[in-house]
């Protein structure tokens, strides 16, 4: 089946039986591999995807579903156009990142998080964040890095030199 | 390779039903698409309801709220007529899964579903709902009570698609009240929930109770043993302490993995007396 859907902000058209899951198109097919599959169950949200600016979680997808839809990944997070992202530089900078197997997923939540609330309050992030399980941190340096990001999306706090 | 069908209208989803009858119908994957690849053998064709704008509808109909089956969990906690006035469905659809499922799982697909933790079902039972349902050539509505038969058991014949739900308009309730007990407060299921609607008199008194339980029984279950304790009564610790015994008599939860009867008994009958805490 062709199935015809926007990547990363790049139009793409791909083969591919269309009940296959859209993690294993994404990771085996299209090499990115910043999706990580973990519980493969919608427990986790290790394999969560933006989609159409929502997130969702792509072990709970099937390819054809993304016919007409906008995907987004955590490469096209780092790739975003000429502005970097002020996510991924946060949790890097906070110490939000151990093993890192969760992190492209609980970046792309708070992404989706902060374009619906560009200041969100802790227990905002907390909630926004909930889909998304992390067995190393302990979750505080996470919080600080959204709000870190969400500081300096808004211009009040200066990026890093 | 299995099938997947997305049909863009009404007209679309009939066709594809009645080329693929043995096809599942597939809503927001959340549930279906787990239990498929547990399941051995080949995958059934998939008919995808994702794209029926019919069923998203969310609208006032005479008097009555229309909440359309493929509407996803955030799209009706959302709703300005669900958020502001059905407080207690909001509740319950807030602690459902995570943002993720709520932004893929459907309120259809809870209700077919028919999982007695469902979260959006207590709620429902409460507010007194009625399934509408639809085929190519008639529809049907019926309360939900005869909907569920037992756990995901439902009154769904095949040709036929949960087209949504249809609430009764308010009817004055004082207090709306859901709560979940699990073992986190996200990506958790209920060890037992409680949806509540009392009616107060001015002077504090209850005039009608309705409560409802999720994860004690085969299915949504009522206690009309509690709700009869509560009536003609002062809310407060002593009528509602009362009810909470004759709520854990009445239910009927099992032991399972997750948590025992006794201790389900004992939460479901406690999470009453929350209510004392209530403001009205």
């Amino acid at each position: 089946m062709r199935i015809n859907f926007v990547l990363n902000g790049e139009p793409r058209r791909v083969e591919c039986d269309p009940d296959r899951r859209v993690v294993d198109l994404l990771r085996e097919e299209l090499g990115l591999t910043g999706v990580k599959e973990a519980c493969g169950a919608g427990e986790c949200g290790a394999c969560t995807v933006l989609v159409d600016g929502q997130a969702r979680l792509s072990c709970l997808m099937l390819a054809a579903q993304l016919e007409g839809r906008e995907l987004t990944t955590i490469e096209g997070l780092a790739a975003a156009g000429q502005t970097l992202d002020p996510l991924p530089a946060s949790f890097v900078e906070t110490g939000a990142v151990q093993c890192g197997f969760c992190t492209p997923g609980m970046v792309l939540s708070a992404r989706a998080l902060l374009e619906r609330a560009p200041a969100p309050s802790r227990r905002e992030i907390r909630q926004g964040l909930s889909g998304n399980l992390c067995r190393c941190t302990g979750y505080q340096k996470i919080i600080d890095a959204v709000e870190l990001a969400a500081a300096r999306g808004r211009g009040d706090e200066p990026w890093p030199r | 390779m299995a099938k997947v069908i997305l049909p863009a209208d009404m007209g679309q989803l009939w066709e594809a039903m009645e080329a693929h009858p043995e096809a599942r119908l597939y809503a927001g994957g959340t549930d279906l698409l787990v239990r498929l690849r547990a399941q051995a053998g080949p995958p059934p064709a998939l008919v995808c309801l994702e794209r029926l704008e019919e069923l998203r509808i969310i609208e006032e109909r005479g008097g009555e709220l229309f909440l359309g089956a493929g509407a996803t969990h955030a799209q009706i906690l959302e709703h300005p007529k669900v958020r502001g006035r059905l407080p207690v469905l909001a509740r319950a659809l807030a602690s459902l899964g995570s943002p993720q499922v709520r932004n893929m799982g459907t309120l259809g697909g809870n209700l077919v579903t028919a999982s007695p933790a469902g979260d959006s079902l207590p709620p429902l039972y409460v507010l007194g709902a009625e399934v509408q349902l639809i085929s190519r050539k008639a529809g049907r509505r019926l309360p939900i009570t005869e909907f569920i038969k037992g756990p995901g058991r439902v009154d769904l014949n095949p040709g036929e698609v949960v087209a949504g739900v249809c609430l009764p308009k308010s009817e004055g309730w004082t207090l709306q009240h859901f709560e979940k007990v699990g073992r986190r407060d996200a990506l958790a299921i209920a060890l037992v929930s409680l949806a509540a609607l009392l009616r107060l008199s001015s002077e504090g008194v209850v005039e009608e109770a309705r409560l409802a339980w999720g994860s004690v029984g085969p299915t949504v279950m009522r206690a009309p043993q509690a709700e009869a304790a509560l009536k003609g009564r002062p809310l407060g610790l002593a009528s509602l302490g009362e009810a909470a015994e004759l709520a854990g008599q009445a239910l009927t939860p099992i032991d399972d993995l997750r948590a025992s009867a006794s201790y389900r008994r004992r939460v479901a009958g406690n999470l009453l007396l929350r209510l004392a805490e209530r403001e009205a």
